[in-house]
This record gives C-alpha cells, structure tokens and sequence, in this order.
C-alpha cells in the first residue's frame, strides 16, 4: 500500500494507511516538521500548506486525497529566507512562540498568489482561520502588505519596525 | 494519586514560598550572583570561562538564556545583557537554552522557572556581570600571554586589543582565560553608554521560525523513538480501575498498551497509529471526588467561603468600618472571572529516554527545576541521572509550569523500554488543563460629599495555586492571589482582605495570575464610583493619583493619545484601566462599538512605564501579546464543568481571538531610568476591565462577570 504525490517539488512514495491526515504523513513519515498539529479539526490553521496551490488545512485531508497531487509546506518557501514573506516576517519581527506562524505563512502565500494588493479586510478574511495565541495579529498584516509590495512593486504600505 | 507538580525538590519549594511572600508587599528580592560559578557546561572544545559563556576555539561564542523561549523574547534578551558588557556582536553568537542547574536559579522566584515576568528583573544585573567577568577574564589571559599590563588592555567586538597592534580573538584566548579565577568585582557600564541594551534589536530566533527549521518538543526525534497517546480519565484526576486493550493492540502499529497512574496509554510505530488505536480502548475509571463537581456546586463553595472563611488580612489602612459609617453614600459590586484554559496551540508534549537507571527528557518546559525533581520523585532518580534539554515552547503562558506531561513520558518510555514521545491531541488539552481559578471580588466604598473614597473593604475569594504547586501551607497569604489587589488610589481608610478556597478542581497559574481578577474589580469598580458621583473617570482617578506620579503619567498620556474627551464617531465608545504589575505602569484605553449585544474592540491605546528596558520591540510585541490573549478572556474565555468533566474540547467550543477581532494597538513606551519592570503579563490583565468601562460607556450597563457575552449585558 502506497501514495504517491509530490511534496516541494518531489515525489514521495508513502506507506500510511489511505485514511492518515496529510499532517502527519508529512511529518512523521517524509519528516519535514515545520507543519504543526495545534486542533487536528481545521480550527486553528497550524497545519496549513497548499495543494496544487491553494491553501487546506493537513490535519484534515487524508492522504489518499492527495495522491498524484503536488502539496507545498513551508519549507518551500525557501531555507535560506529569501521569499518576500520570510523577509518581510523578518523585517517586522512577527513570531513570538512561532508555533502557528508556518501555517500563516502558508495562508498569506496563497492570498498573496491571488491578490497583488490586499486591504485589511482582504487580509482578515484571508487570515483568520489561522490563530495565533501570542496575539501577533497586528505585524503579520503589516509583514503581508510588506511582502505584497516587494512581489509585485508596489509602494510599501507600513514601514517596516525596527 | 498525588499530582506530580507537588513533588518538587524541598530546597526550591522553601525558596520558592519566600519569593512568593515577598511579592506580596510588591518588594523585589535583591540580585545575588549564586555561587558555584565556573561550573563547567560543556565539554571537548568548548570552554566555559562562567556558566553563561562558552567560546569554542573557533570563535564560536554561545550566551546562555536560563530562562525557556515561549514568544516572550528572552532568547535575544537574556544574550543581550551578556553581549552587552562582554563585548561581542550579538549576530555572531549562538544561544543556548540552559540545562537545570543550581546557577540558573530564578532569584525572584527561588527556583528555575520562566514566569512572573521575571526574566529580565532578575538576569538584569547579574547576567551583565557574567559577561563583565568574562571579558575582564579574557583580558587577564591577553596581558598573561603578552606579558604587558592588563591596564592597556581593552575588549571589543569579540577581540582583545593591546598596545603595538597587538590583538587576539576571544576564541584564541578562552583556553588560558577558561583556567583563570573568575574575579568577584567587575565594574559595570553606565547604562548611558549601553551599545545593545535598550536598542530595539531583531529577535535571533525570528530566523528559524519562518522556515520550520526551529525545534519545538511536538518536533523532536530520538533514534528508535516511538510514539504514545494517553487516554485520561474524563474527570480530572481519575484513575484507571481495569482497561480492555484487545482491539487497541490488534490495530496497525501498535506496539504495546501500558498503564500509568494517569490513564493508559497505547505505543505505536506513528502518532496516528497510537491516536487511532487509543480511541478502541475500553477503560472503567475510579472517577475520583471531582466527579462530584459542576460550576453551581463550585460557584456554591466560594461564596459560602467568602462568607465564613478565614480572612488573611493582605494590607490595613485608617479606620475603614468607622469612615464607612460617617460616609455620605456606600456602593458596593461584586465582580467573578471563570475558570479559562490556556490554549498554547502546540498541545502539551514531551519525549523521553528512560533505560539503564538514567532518564533523558527533551521538550518545552517552563520549569526545568521541577522537572527534574518530579522525575526523580515518581522514577527514584538522583539529580546526575536525569538529563533535559529545553525545545523551542509553542507556547506556555503558565501551563507549562506543570509537570504531568513530563512525568507521563517518561513513565510510558520507563514501561516499554523506549524512547516515546507523549503528544496529548487538543482535546486532551483543553480537558486536562490546570485552569485559571474562579474568583469572587468584593468591594464596598464609601464616598464623602464629594463623592470621592474615603473609606474602601475589598475581599477576593478564590483558589491558591501556590497551595497545591508548591506546598504553600493552609491560612497563609498567597501573595500570587493578591497581585494588584491594592491599587494605588489614595484611599485614606481601606481593608483588604483573601480568602482561600480550594473548590476541589485543580488551579494553575495563567498569564498574569491574580492581576487578572484583581485589576477588573478594582478598575470596573472606580470606574462605578466616577459613574455613582456623575464625574469623568479619567478627572476621577486622576484626583486619586497625586501622589503617583508614574501611575498618573502613563494615565495621562494614554489620555491625551486616544483624545479622552474629544467626541467619538458615532457608535464607538472608549473605557480605561490602569494597573501597577509586576513592577510596570500600564494605561489602557479601550476603543469599542457594540453589536448583537458583544463588544468588538476596534482599538487599543496602552502606555507602559516599565523603566529601563532590554529590548524595547520586543516590549512592544508582549504589550500586542498580553492585549490580544487577554481579549479572548474577555470576549470568550469560559470553561465550564459539568459532573466534573471539561464541557469545552477544542477551538470551536473555546473559541479564541482570530485576526479579524484582534484590535489595532497604540503604543507609548516611557523613557524611564527606573530599575526594569516585567512585561510579558501586565497587559493581559487590563484589556478586560477597559472593555467593562467602554461597554458601560456604550450602553449604560455595567458588566461584572466577564467573558463579556451577549446574554451577561442583556441582563446587566
């Protein structure tokens, strides 16, 4: 028994039972660990990452779901920090515990591949089916409309702190 | 079964009770540098010139943090202070989170604990000495080598410097410096030539928390690791009677089905297979004396304690019954907060190595002392068998103070031989949580002509967490219940008073613990004296501030920043608080509007005063923290029991702030000279009184019990 699908532009064969969330074949079988399990009832967005693209929650997507398919964790942003989003999270100094912020910016890629230029209100509904705990609501808008800027060469709208 | 978080060592407890008495009258303990330095960390080529420095011989420079990162920023704060008088640029060093060791003791606190926004009021001065000592070591080493005075030596930028171009690297010299006697004085720099400290400073651990590369404990992998997942009674503290495990050991991947004091727990290959097996489990509970509990019952025994309990006087003033008596008009409220869970989105995990008499433990832990005295107490380990490296912390705002997640992993490991890591799923978390307890506050005033104070009783009846935790024996005052219970308004003539009352639940210590009940009693309840009397609770509490200044300026300031006074648009409304915590001044005002009878908070003006600070982005991003975990409280937070099981699960019946709710903060921090105050909490505290008076400005109804939901401001 095996699924196949890509996952950051590689194939992976994988073994767990059809029914096994994405989550934690990602995890625990491919290893990549930068997708967090925080409700395992797509409440909180911890385990966002993107199929063929657009944002789902892994926690509850079987694998089976997902076979031939290309699935994008965080870590295809980049390792070495140099998406618009990680420089701009960078910038703004926006996690604190960082537990759920893998899963935000998974969120804001996606609302960034679809709208060059989001308002407050695009954002707030883009994001919030991620929670943050630590409250990090504030610089995560900023950081977004900072990463927009820089992708598509727009004036930045909120300087960058500090 | 006792619970595991009693049973920390005797010498941290008795310390721990003496801080905490301390708190009480809002005194700080005076920073001593503990002894026994020089005690070596680390081995090969690392040396250890003190505890909180290793410098390979490649240069590589590592700054110690005793204190566990869970958002608050002491990773880049506590490396501050160190880097500060050692001299080296803080993008060039390493950070390490310490082991448990005697030397990284909390002195605020007695023990090795990251909490009570203490972390930088107690490594203020001595980690900058540790770095002074470290640098003046490395100089002596220089001016050996050299055979010149040490006098023309200088330290910068992780080099020594002498005369004739001489200089060396601190990797060079940390051998030779390593080996030298630490020296007892070091002269500190004047803080007006600081370089680092109170420079806004990008965090160190921002970089690997944007990629996935950071570890938290729910990441660690050891080799010929296995997984578990623990069924727990669904009343807190039952025990297993009998299980049947038939299915559950039949299912893919399971490797074996083991009972501990806790519950039972199903071993697996993966984490799925474990969570899936452990669903098939079939487990009679002696469901234990809580099962005897729901909210009315709880509710039922504080208030019958608050009427005949023992009174623990907590501070006495004038002659509060007879200025009571002779006042021209009496107001008295009543103000409760439920029980709230924490909700730290990584669910409470660790992993553990139990084999051959020693015990490694990897995980976030706010409390690497009690850890390994709860380990050695439920294993029959010494201190030297127990190894724990701290993770990364998805989040601990108190929850990870307690041990029995840590103790649970490594009593599964212990009965299968292996290394497990224990993941307990988001229900488990919200069930089994040490709960913020309810609390009763009580306030009565009398007001002269004017209508200002001039006779005030004040009773908080709630639980003591310190009791259970940490021994605190019966009658004594706690001071962790008693947190800015005294405001700092001239009262001529006030009586404030504690009663403990244990409800029979257990209470845990959640992000600024008794500020919480205390600031929205004394806060709404001013704000109810301004309105009995028709003045302006900004005029109001201003004429009750004369003698505080800082308290009156960060009231001020607030005041002007948000425009009190000036008109609003239509439909918004604003309410204050204010609060002294944990050494820091605060003003919050509140910006709401009302719909479908809830507040929705549209913007938040805070000014601190917290004295000298470390990093000054990082105080911001903990006043934006404290507001917005404070908020969910307000709008949300309620746990409810019901035959003694958790009515709540997940996020959908504990809802928390999401984006969309979360307001847009305006911050003012103080220039101040003042020693450092703590930051990571006092914010939470204030957000929900704020909203109590804007709600009240809105509507006319005064809301005493909080979450703030529709149905508590209709019947108001």
């Amino acid at each position: 028994m095996s699924t196949s699908f890509q996952v950051n532009g590689r194939t992976v064969h994988v073994h767990a039972e059809p029914d096994t969330p994405l989550l934690w074949v990602i995890r625990d079988e491919i290893g990549l660990t930068g997708t967090k399990f925080g409700c395992g009832l797509a409440l909180c967005g911890a385990c966002t990452v993107h199929l063929d693209g657009v944002p789902i929650r892994s926690c509850q997507t079987a694998v089976s779901f997902v076979a031939g398919k290309k699935v994008t964790t965080v870590e295809s942003l980049s390792s070495d920090n140099s998406h618009p989003l990680q420089k701009a999270w960078i910038a703004h100094d926006v996690p604190q515990c960082g537990y759920c912020q893998s899963g935000q910016l998974m969120s804001a890629a996606a609302l960034l591949q679809k709208n060059k230029h989001p308002s407050d209100a695009d954002i707030d509904q883009a994001m919030s089916g991620n929670i943050c705990r630590c409250g990090t609501y504030e610089r995560i808008r900023a950081a977004i409309k900072t990463a927009a800027a820089e992708m598509y060469g727009h004036p930045a709208a909120a300087p960058a702190k500090s | 079964m006792k619970n595991p978080s009693t049973r920390i060592s005797s010498v941290s407890r008795r310390t721990f009770l003496q801080a905490g008495s301390l708190a009480t009258g809002g005194l700080m303990l005076g920073v001593s540098l503990p002894g026994g330095l020089g005690e070596a960390l680390a081995a090969g080529t690392l040396h250890t010139p003190n505890a909180w420095v290793h410098i390979a011989d490649d240069n590589t420079i590592t700054l110690i943090s005793a204190r566990s990162e869970m958002g608050q920023g002491v990773y880049t704060s506590m490396p501050m202070l160190i880097a500060e008088e050692l001299n080296v640029d803080l993008r060039k060093i390493q950070v390490a989170i310490a082991p448990p060791g005697k030397i990284y003791v909390n002195a605020l606190l007695g023990a090795q604990i990251t909490g009570g926004s203490t972390s930088v009021r107690d490594g203020w001065e001595k980690l900058r000495i540790a770095g002074a000592q470290v640098r003046e070591m490395l100089i002596s080493a220089a001016a050996n080598q050299w055979k010149v005075d040490r006098s023309g030596l200088r330290a910068e930028n992780g080099m020594v410097l002498g005369p004739g171009g001489r200089k060396a690297s601190y990797g060079q010299l940390a051998a030779a410096a390593a080996a030298l006697p630490v020296p007892e004085k070091v002269t500190l720099k004047d803080p007006e030539h600081f370089a680092i400290v109170g420079k806004p400073t990008k965090r160190l651990d921002t970089p690997a928390k944007v990629n996935g590369r950071a570890i938290y404990g729910i990441d660690v992998k050891l080799p010929g690791m296995v997984y578990a997942s623990l069924e727990q009674c669904p009343v807190i503290g039952g025990t297993p009677k009998s299980f049947d495990a038939t299915k559950a050991r039949s299912m893919p991947g399971v490797i074996d089905v083991v009972q501990i004091p806790d519950g039972v727990a199903v071993v697996a290959d993966t984490y799925w297979h474990a969570k899936t097996a452990r669903e098939a489990l079939r487990v009679q509970w002696d469901e234990g004396p809580v099962a005897a509990l729901d909210d009315a019952s709880m509710w039922q025994g504080i208030r019958a304690a608050a009427e005949t309990g023992k009174r623990l006087s907590i501070s006495s003033k004038g002659d509060a019954a007879s200025a009571m008596a002779h006042a021209a008009k009496v107001v008295k409220a009543e103000y409760t907060l439920p029980l709230v869970a924490h909700a730290a989105l990584e669910p409470m995990n660790f992993t553990a190595h139990v084999a051959d008499g020693k015990c490694l433990l990897v995980g976030p832990t706010q409390f690497q002392q009690g850890a390994e005295g709860a380990i050695m107490a439920a294993l029959g380990l010494k201190a030297e068998d127990i190894t724990l490296q701290t993770t990364f912390l998805g989040g601990g705002f108190g929850r990870r103070l307690e041990l029995d997640f840590i103790v649970q992993a490594a009593l599964i490991s212990k009965a299968v031989g292996k290394p497990v890591k224990l993941l307990w799923t988001r229900e488990d978390d919200t069930r089994h949580d040490f709960y913020r307890p309810m609390a009763l506050n009580q306030l009565e005033a009398g007001l002269d002509a004017e209508g200002m104070p001039v006779a005030m009783n004040y009773r908080v009846t709630s639980q003591s967490i310190t009791q259970r935790a940490f021994g605190l024996p019966k009658d004594t005052l706690d001071g962790f219940m008693v947190e800015a219970a005294v405001p700092r308004y001239e009262l001529p003539n006030a009586t404030h008073e504690l009663v403990i009352h244990d409800t029979g639940l257990r209470a845990g210590y959640w992000r600024a613990v008794s500020h919480n009940m205390n600031a929205f009693a004394n806060e709404s309840f001013i704000d109810e004296l301004a309105a009995a009397t028709g003045k302006d609770p900004y005029a109001y509490r201003m004429a009750l501030l004369k003698n505080q200044p800082r308290m009156a300026h960060v009231l001020k300031t607030a005041a002007d920043k948000a425009g009190w006074g000036k008109p609003l648009p239509t439909g918004r409304f604003r309410g204050m608080a204010i609060m002294e915590g944990y050494d820091t001044f605060m003003a919050q005002i509140a910006e709401i509007s009302v719909k479908d009878g809830v507040p929705a908070v549209h913007k938040v003006v805070v000014v601190a005063d917290l004295g000298r600070m470390v990093n000054p982005d990082t105080v911001a991003a903990q006043l934006q923290s404290g507001i917005n975990f404070g908020l969910s409280a307000a709008l949300y937070g309620e746990v409810n029991i019901d035959k003694g099981r958790v009515r709540q699960s997940n996020f959908n019946d504990f809802p928390v702030v999401r984006m969309y709710e979360s307001p847009a903060i305006d911050i003012t921090l103080v220039p101040s000279t003042e020693k450092p105050g703590g930051i990571g909490e006092p914010a939470t505290a204030l957000i929900g009184p704020a909203i109590a008076n804007a709600l009240f400005a809105a509507t006319g109804k005064r809301v005493r019990q909080m979450p703030f939901t529709a149905a508590r401001l209709a019947s108001a």
